[in-house]
């Protein structure tokens, strides 16, 4: 499965999208379980990705890619910022020598595990990564997928970022990154028409 | 000098704080801070990181940090630049300090990590 430039950009702008409208609810999630700031610095991320494509038209995939990567290290602030920029950057090479969709959101999961040095299991955005990716692999991703992987952070121990200090009192809540995460592979269903 | 020492907080204040206080312990040392957002909010900046590491003047830097983004930042910044920076898990203010009192003296590298490894907390 690929996308071309039109349609990843399309893919970005649904993201940008999901995160401005569910702000609240994604601060709400990490006021739970962590410093409640998650929704709003993805939005000032997202505001700032959508200046940044604005301002200049990506000429192929990899600026596209990079240039979202830029926008949101430069100006998300919190973790979700160099984790993101991490997984897009690294997509942003990857996308030279392949456009293949699973093998980039891999490369890309790859990036958050080495920028976060977590895996998955630890309550992490990776919760969602990893199996959006595999199911890209065996062609059968679809949003009950990114509904599971996302709703199987509820019950997880944090072991990493700020949620862990909460150690077994982080069960019950969903991860806000994961949930982040989850926009954006919805937003990814919605451009493949699924 | 051989070393210079970069701190990198979630907090201007924070930052700024520990510069003072190691500054005292080693005032003839090159020593920079990237303390909070570009808005001076509480959080981390590539940016910022990135000017303190252009601006100091040490050969080489010895990293400071405190939580989470501050270090994944400063991750980020290493594997972009030619400068060499080595990056300490330590207790931030305590770690610095030790660092800044004996590059200040020139002691070697070896010597100044040998005095960082109990200090080590994350």
């Amino acid at each position: 499965m690929e996308l071309n430039l039109a349609d990843t950009k399309k893919w970005i702008e649904l993201f940008v999208e999901k995160v401005e409208d569910n702000t609240s609810e994604l601060n709400e999630l990490d006021t739970a379980i962590g410093d409640g700031d998650h929704g709003s610095n993805m939005a000032r991320g997202m505001a700032a990705v959508t200046d940044a494509l604005a301002k200049k038209e990506p000429s192929d995939l990899a600026e596209l890619y990079k240039t979202v990567a830029f926008a949101m290290i430069q100006k998300v602030g919190g973790a979700s910022g160099p984790l993101y920029g991490t997984a897009f950057l690294d997509m942003s090479k990857k996308v030279k020598e392949t456009t293949d969709l699973a093998e980039l959101v891999q490369v890309g999961c790859d990036g958050l595990k080495r920028r976060g040095q977590s895996d998955v299991g630890m309550k992490t955005m990776i919760d969602v990564w990893q199996p959006v990716a595999e199911s890209l692999k065996s062609d059968n991703f679809s949003k009950s997928i990114v509904e599971n992987a996302l709703n199987a952070t509820k019950d997880m121990v944090a072991t990493k970022g700020r949620a862990s200090y909460l150690e077994e009192k982080s069960k019950g809540h969903l991860d806000p990154g994961s949930q982040s995460s989850a926009y954006l592979f919805e937003a990814l269903l919605e451009v493949l028409g699924e | 000098m051989k070393y210079g020492i970069v701190i990198v907080s979630h907090s201007f204040e924070i930052a700024e704080g520990v510069k003072k206080l190691i500054s005292q312990a080693a005032p003839d040392l090159s020593i920079t801070t990237a303390g909070g957002t570009d808005d001076n909010e509480i959080g981390s900046s590539l940016e910022k990181i990135q000017k303190a590491v252009d601006d100091n003047t040490g050969d080489e830097i010895l990293a400071f940090y405190d939580l989470g983004s501050s270090k994944m930042n400063l991750e980020m910044l290493m594997e972009m630049t030619d400068k060499k920076i080595h990056k300490y898990d330590v207790a931030l203010v305590e770690g610095a300090y030790t660092a800044a009192t004996l590059a200040e003296v020139e002691s070697p590298l070896a010597t100044i990590e040998t005095n960082l490894e109990p200090l080590k907390i994350k």
